[in-house]
């Protein structure tokens, strides 16, 4: 059961992920989008976006790096074990409330609304609803982690992770031993990337960031043919 | 290839170019996802059609079909243009036209044919051992039965059924009213035939050939101003909206342009370009209003005051202290200003009385043929007593003397128009004239009180008689004395200057209206010198806002003089331009052979509704308005005291105003009888009708013989639109649940009617099949017990037409029917069939007999020069002289499928005609035989088909003189024969045109002059009403044949409307004491004026369901009251509130608006019920239409008949429904409650 969840179920997720992603994208573009209510109301939108938003992308990519970067790196940089905890706990933590306060807002707000909520589908509530929740159980975990502070249940998330992406058999063996808050947010945060092609979560793939650096602000798209030879 | 593999290209770069410094990017980034967006708006073809009723902005459409389905419209724009220096006619369209594509596949579309639950059930059941004849029969012979499906009405609980089954119950229910009762107990309605002319007619031909009874609307919409015809002996004829362009002054009264005609709403906006002057006549700060120079915000109501001080100034200036050599030559040609009244003695004074008539002068004039209708002048060339050429008694019996020409006897001459001068009249004396402004009720009551009989001096003429002396004088002298002008004549009530407190004057004027003196010497003066420098170029835009009162004539009738004053009726960018329900059915004569079967058998069977539904909705048991509180105070002697029904019922007695049904026994059994007598059929009736062994349907309403048993309505939502009395209907005609909370008046203590046979004990659920066609559910189909889906009006081929441009354009299939709908053509040949297979159980060739009364535009119209009731023996009953005509019409009820789909032989045998001419079709029926094909036996061998709709729409094009040049010239020369001038020039040179169909599929196109038509289409001028009159001296079809302002029937002098005056809105005594409870618990309320103008989200009731145009207000029923009522009654913007009185409640949102007039509230009119209606507190039910809260009360001057231009037309004269005079009490709502309550096991189990 538990080489299911933390051996398998992981690669049934990133698969969903990756091919439903790609899938959505290729057949249904015009859904690909945020689907943003601002139009319909803009009040506790903005305050609760940003913190939202802030927040989750500091935990995103503070697990990533702090779960996908060979332990060896650390070692190498000299980063104690410990110390890292320390960052994941208090960085992590304090962008974990933010993100919970922001989402509260959007959740409230989401709810409250009348003309919102006519206009939500399921999956937008439902997967505001799993973000909240996996919130609780990131924060949740932050008191089994103050009672080790050294690091070394750390590693063993580490050990897992970069287990399933180098493809070892036994790597859910690395968290047999954790604590039940622990693998449960595992197993919802996987449960995430499972629903994801499902949900307005796409959006997070197409986030225009050339636009910081594009040079015009009129943009015109040539009528000739890409990589036409007359170009 | 690959959405994701093309955006791969991180290898390359995206740029192509930089432009404007760096700014711009020229990028390859792929475009193919823009081709969705081309595709949005690809289709597949485009199909011209347009909205088929309710709208009469005839506007073409471009219908986009798109994988077979309706995707969306939008405007043509191929009008064939107008002259050099005339806006075009395109933009024409509105945002309601491009919501239509909406319905057709929406939830509200009727996709299958729906019968009332219970109903389907019991006739299943019968059906399974009975013939459909006799299960019918013993359906209604059992009352449990027959109640059991009557009070569900209304309640939902309808099952799909077949088109077999739903056409079978209707055929078996006509067939077995035809036996039982006689065919005139099958009702139709339908409006507005000139939106879809074949669709119309389908259902009218099926009900001509069965007999049954086509009931009118422009009347019952109160659309029609009887003042029209009174003055005209025209129904209404006016100038198309390009003609607004040329108009030197518009004054818009009561109409709101850009709001309800809205197409047409940019040749104002052009005019104002042009540099035409406008003044805005309204309550309310309308959309028209901010079009306006000036704005007058008149009092609602009382616009004939307004119009009556406009005439005061203009007489003043323009014809007394100066004369207008224009308007002086003009009223002496085109007016009745020069005939001379009769002046009658009456309790020792003087009253305006009878024209003088050749018949009372010695000699006759030596007329010998009519000399009782030739109307009698002054002539200054000849020094004598004249009859000028043009009156009626020229019209008929004598050929080339009925013109405007300034002659008589053959002899020119110069008419006087008064006798004012020393020389010209042998005395000064004084006339009586009333006053009806000292009768208003509270809410417009005014300080300007004066006596109810204003005698004024006028100079008077005696001449001899053979009776003895006569005193007469013009109807120009009584018309100034009227208007309260000082003649320097002496003597009491006439004005010497505007600030005179004088019935008449600004001053006066400015007491009861609210406008200020000043404004209405400024706009009158500008009214008439425009008129005066451009030779009548002022025009007046009217709309329903004034003809929906009681005393709508006198509103009416105080414009048009205007008009006439000033010379501006039949010219171009003048005259009178009333833009409500147009019914400018422009190839009319084509179509009526085609839409009630004259083909096959004449007349038709055709009803005024408005008297028809007050009987028959029992609304006449209700009334409170009493003949002496409209009776005027000069009224000569006789019978006045009785109720309003009864002045109805001594009008169908007298031939004046149809009947249906028309006698108590079945017309069927009637001519056998009289067979079986050996009598000849009118002279039987004659003689059983005076004994009193043969009743008048009319006399006892409410009589099971006499109920309307069958009721077709299709193109029409008569329950949740039009139908005046709304709960009456409910509970009298259907018989379900109402919200009538008023007492009737035996309960009430009031006097019963003393013609109309009383029943205790009230009749309801009259009707025993309901059958309702439409495309969408509304609240008439919800009501109904049979529900058929039509075509709607892209899935169908018709034509269409409208007063507001000259073209004539096609509705077109773009799709075929969706669903299992039908086009009208081919729902009712489908009804045809089935009564053919399933009558002849009971019925045969039969002999029916038709009550046809005194129509206009035929020799007849001249029968009654004195009022005579026969029952009361004061004279004898001779059918078509004293009493309707009683003419048998042989039916062939096994071949009424065969007669709908062939033009039947009576058009070769008796020709064709319209309004008084007519005029050989040989010819054309020929042509339609060759296009459309002929049959080649069965009961119609030898007959043109008529199959198809495309079939309909060639026999219209072919037979109307507007569509085929041939036939106008013809027209034209039949015309000459009775005006002995030569006309023909005017449709001489498209002699060779002949419109069809695909022509019109093509382009619309313009028709051609005909004179059915007072206005001409040409090159040089618009369309404009009366030009035909002025330009080509065709006399009016009045008794004068001239615009009559005088009105000398016996019935218009008693009711004081001999010549038009002010008269405030009646007293319906609908707020009593017991419906108030809020005034007995001492809440707040307000009792408001309950006006229902018409709204800018939809077209009557349709698009008022609309999603789309829902979104566009407050999706659903909504009421307008001033900040001010609203402040008092503790009410805010959007609150729910309820508004009631005795007739009814009606529960809506409220819109407070600084726009609105305090003590008025607005219900945009035909909101409908089906919509977000809560249910209302007072009467427990959902809350109800706009006409929840009013009762239909009718006019006794709208009955009268058989007297030239006062004579019965369909449509064109009769009874109208007005409804503004009312009043009801508006209050918040405590509790909005939905009754969404889920049915009761036993409910849903049926």
């Amino acid at each position: 059961m538990h080489n299911f969840f933390f051996g398998i179920y992981p690669y049934i997720a990133l698969s969903v992920l990756v091919i439903g992603s790609v899938a959505r994208y290729e057949t249904v573009p015009f859904t690909w989008k945020s689907s943003s209510s601002q139009l319909l109301r803009r009040k506790q939108l903005i305050l609760g976006s940003v913190l939202f938003h802030v927040g989750v992308l500091m935990i995103f990519f503070g697990h990533l790096i702090g779960l996908l970067t060979p332990i060896v790196i650390f070692d190498t940089l000299g980063i104690s074990h410990g110390a890292k905890q320390l960052l994941a706990v208090v960085a992590g933590g304090a962008a974990g409330v933010m993100a919970l306060a922001g989402g509260a807002i959007l959740f409230h707000r989401r709810l409250s609304d009348p003309r919102i909520r006519a206009t939500s589908s399921f999956a937008d509530t439902a997967i505001l609803a799993l973000l909240l929740a996996q919130l609780l159980l990131g924060l949740g975990t932050i008191f089994v982690s103050l009672q080790h502070l050294d690091g070394h249940e750390m590693t063993k998330f580490m050990s897992w992770a970069q287990g399933i992406f180098t493809f070892q058999g036994n790597a859910a063996n690395h968290i047999v031993d954790v604590a039940l808050v622990f693998k449960l947010h595992l197993f919802l945060g996987l449960t995430i990337f499972l629903v994801f092609p499902f949900t307005r979560l796409v959006h997070m793939l197409s986030v225009p960031l050339r636009y910081i650096w594009r040079p015009g602000y009129q943009v015109v798209r040539s009528r000739r043919k890409p990589r036409s030879p007359a170009e | 290839m690959s959405h994701l593999l093309d955006r791969l290209n991180f290898l390359q770069s995206k740029e192509l170019d930089r432009f404007s410094n760096g700014h711009g990017q020229t990028t390859r980034e792929d475009r193919s996802w823009e081709d969705t967006y081309r595709n949005r708006w690809r289709h597949d073809k485009i199909v011209r059609s347009t909205h088929g009723v309710n709208c009469t902005g005839s506007c073409s459409w471009k219908i986009y079909v798109k994988s077979g389905i309706v995707t969306w419209e939008t405007q043509q724009t191929d009008y064939p243009r107008t002259r050099s220096d005339l806006p075009n006619h395109e933009p024409r369209g509105c945002a309601r036209g491009a919501s239509y594509s909406w319905y057709l596949y929406s939830a509200n579309r009727v996709k299958n044919p729906l019968v009332r639950g219970r109903l389907m059930k019991i006739w299943r059941n019968m059906r399974k051992t009975m013939t459909p004849i006799e299960a019918w029969t013993s359906l209604q012979g059992d009352p449990i039965l027959r109640a059991s499906y009557v009070e569900t009405r209304g309640k939902g609980g309808f099952v799909r059924a077949t088109w077999d089954e739903a056409t079978e119950i209707t055929a078996a229910a006509n067939a077995y009213t035809t036996k039982t009762y006689g065919p005139d107990r099958v009702f139709g309605f339908s409006p507005i035939p000139a939106m879809s002319m074949v669709s119309y007619a389908a259902g009218s031909r099926y009900l001509s050939l069965m007999g049954g009874v086509c009931m009118s609307f422009y009347d019952w919409y109160c659309d029609l101003p009887p003042a029209s015809p009174m003055t005209w002996g025209e129904q209404t004829d006016v100038p198309e909206s390009a003609d607004w362009y040329n108009a030197g002054y518009l004054l818009l009264w009561g109409s709101n342009v850009p709001q309800t005609r809205t197409p047409d709403a940019h040749f104002y906006t052009e005019a104002r370009y042009r540099g035409t002057k406008s003044a805005v006549v309204s309550p309310d700060y309308s959309e028209a209003a901010k079009f306006g120079d000036v704005w007058l915000n008149v009092k609602q109501g009382t616009d004939a005051a307004l119009a009556m001080a406009f005439g005061h100034v203009i007489l003043r200036e323009f014809h007394l202290d100066r004369q207008t050599p224009y308007f002086e030559e003009y009223t002496r040609k085109y007016s009745d200003f020069p005939m001379l009244v009769n002046l009658e003695e009456k309790d020792g004074k003087l009253v305006p009385g009878r024209f003088v008539r050749a018949d009372d002068l010695d000699g006759k004039l030596g007329e010998k043929n009519n000399p009782e209708w030739k109307t009698v002048a002054w002539d200054e060339a000849s020094g004598g007593l004249v009859a000028p050429n043009g009156s009626v008694g020229y019209r008929w019996g004598e050929d080339g003397t009925w013109n405007l020409e300034e002659r008589a006897a053959k002899a020119d001459t110069k008419l006087k128009m008064t006798l004012v001068d020393k020389g010209d009249h042998d005395a000064v004396m004084g006339v009586d004239f009333p006053y009806f402004g000292g009768e208003a009720t509270p809410a417009f009551a005014t300080d300007a009180n004066h006596p109810n009989i204003l005698t004024r001096n006028i100079p008077v003429k005696k001449i001899k008689t053979a009776n003895g002396e006569m005193l007469v004088a013009t109807v120009f002298d009584l018309f100034c004395a009227n208007y309260g002008l000082d003649r320097g004549l002496g003597g009491d009530w006439v004005a010497t200057g505007f600030d005179s407190d004088v019935p008449g004057t600004p001053a006066w004027a400015e007491k009861i209206t609210g406008v200020s003196a000043e404004k209405i010497i400024h706009v009158a003066r500008e009214f008439a010198d425009t008129a005066e420098k451009t030779n009548g170029k002022s025009m007046i835009i009217i709309g329903a806002a004034m003809n929906h009162w009681y005393h709508m004539d006198m509103n009416y009738r105080g414009v048009i003089n205007m008009l006439v004053m000033c010379g501006c009726v039949g010219q171009s960018g003048g005259g009178w331009a009333h833009y409500v329900g147009q019914e400018k059915l422009r190839p009319q004569t084509g179509w009526q052979p085609l839409a009630f079967a004259l083909d096959w058998q004449r007349p038709p069977r055709h009803m005024n509704s408005t008297s028809a539904w007050y009987a028959h909705t029992d609304q006449w048991r209700y009334e409170t308005l009493t003949s002496d509180e409209i009776l005027s105070p000069t009224a000569p002697e006789g019978d006045w005291d009785v109720s309003l029904i009864d002045y109805n019922i001594r009008a169908e007695r007298m031939g004046w105003l149809p009947s249906a049904p028309q006698l108590k026994t079945n017309p069927l059994e009637v001519a056998k009888a009289a067979k079986a007598a050996g009598k000849d059929i009118p002279a039987y009736v004659a003689e059983q009708l005076t004994s009193g062994d043969l009743e008048m349907s009319c006399e006892d309403p409410d009589a099971p013989e006499n109920w309307p048993r069958n009721l077709f309505i299709w193109r029409s939502n008569l329950l949740g639109s039009s139908g005046k009395g709304h709960e009456y209907f409910l509970k009298h005609l259907l018989g379900t649940d109402h919200g009538v909370m008023g007492d009737d008046v035996a309960a009430a203590g009031g006097k019963l009617p003393k013609e109309v046979k009383w029943h205790d004990e009230e009749a309801k659920g009259k009707l025993d099949l309901l059958v309702t066609i439409d495309f969408r559910m509304s609240t008439t189909a919800v009501y109904s017990d049979i529900v058929l889906p039509t075509a709607s009006w892209y899935e169908k081929n018709d034509l269409n037409t409208s007063d507001m441009h000259p073209f004539i354009h096609p509705l077109q299939a773009a799709v075929d029917p969706a669903y299992e709908s039908k086009s009208d053509w081919e729902i009712f040949k489908a009804i045809a069939k089935k009564f053919q297979e399933v009558a002849p159980e009971i019925l045969g060739v039969e002999t029916d007999i038709v009550a046809l009364p005194i129509l206009h535009d035929t020799p007849g119209e001249i029968a009654q020069d004195q009022v005579k009731d026969w029952k009361k023996g004061e004279c004898d009953l001779i059918p078509g002289k004293t009493a309707p005509n009683y003419v048998p019409v042989e039916r062939d009820y096994t071949a009424i499928y065969d007669r709908f789909v062939a033009l039947g032989p009576l058009l070769d045998k008796l020709g064709n005609g319209g309004k008084g001419i007519s005029w050989n079709t040989e010819p054309e029926v020929q042509h339609l035989r060759d296009l459309n094909g002929e049959w080649l036996d069965g009961p119609a061998k030898g007959c043109a088909k008529i199959v198809t709709d495309i079939d309909a729409t060639e026999v219209i094009l072919m037979l109307a003189p507007e569509t085929n040049g041939e036939v106008a010239v013809k027209a034209w020369d039949a015309l000459s024969k009775a005006t002995g001038r030569e006309h023909a020039h005017l449709a001489k040179p498209k002699e060779d045109e002949k419109i069809r169909f695909r022509d019109i599929a093509a382009q619309p196109r313009k028709i051609i002059s005909s004179p059915t038509w007072s206005g001409i289409e040409s090159e040089e001028v618009c369309y404009n009403a009366g030009y035909t009159n002025v330009h080509e001296l065709i006399p009016w079809r009045t008794l004068t044949g001239r615009q009559q302002l005088y009105q000398d029937h016996l019935w218009m002098r008693a009711f004081g409307e001999g010549l038009m005056s002010y008269r405030p809105p009646v007293d319906l005594k609908t707020i009593t004491e017991a419906v108030n409870t809020d005034a007995q618990e001492g809440l707040p309320h307000l009792t408001l004026n309950f006006i229902t103008p018409h709204q800018k989200w939809g077209i009557h009731s349709t698009y008022s369901d609309n999603l789309l145009m829902l979104t566009l207000n407050r999706g659903g029923p909504v009421v307008w009251i001033s900040e001010v009522d609203a402040q008092k009654a503790g009410m805010v913007d959007n609150d729910w509130v309820e508004a009631y009185n005795v007739n009814g409640a009606l529960t809506a949102r409220v819109v407070v608006s600084q726009r609105m007039k305090e003590g008025t509230i607005f219900m945009y009119h035909a909101q409908e019920k089906i919509v977000n209606t809560p249910g209302s507190e007072k009467t427990g039910l959902r809350g109800g239409i706009h006409n929840s809260v009013t009762r239909t009360t009718l006019k006794p001057t709208h009955m009268i008949g058989g007297y030239a231009q006062q004579s019965y037309g369909f449509n064109y004269y009769g009874t109208v429904g007005s409804n503004r005079d009312e009043f009801v009490i508006l209050r918040k709502m405590r509790n909005v409650d939905w009754l969404d309550e889920e049915a009761t096991q036993k409910e849903a189990a049926e």
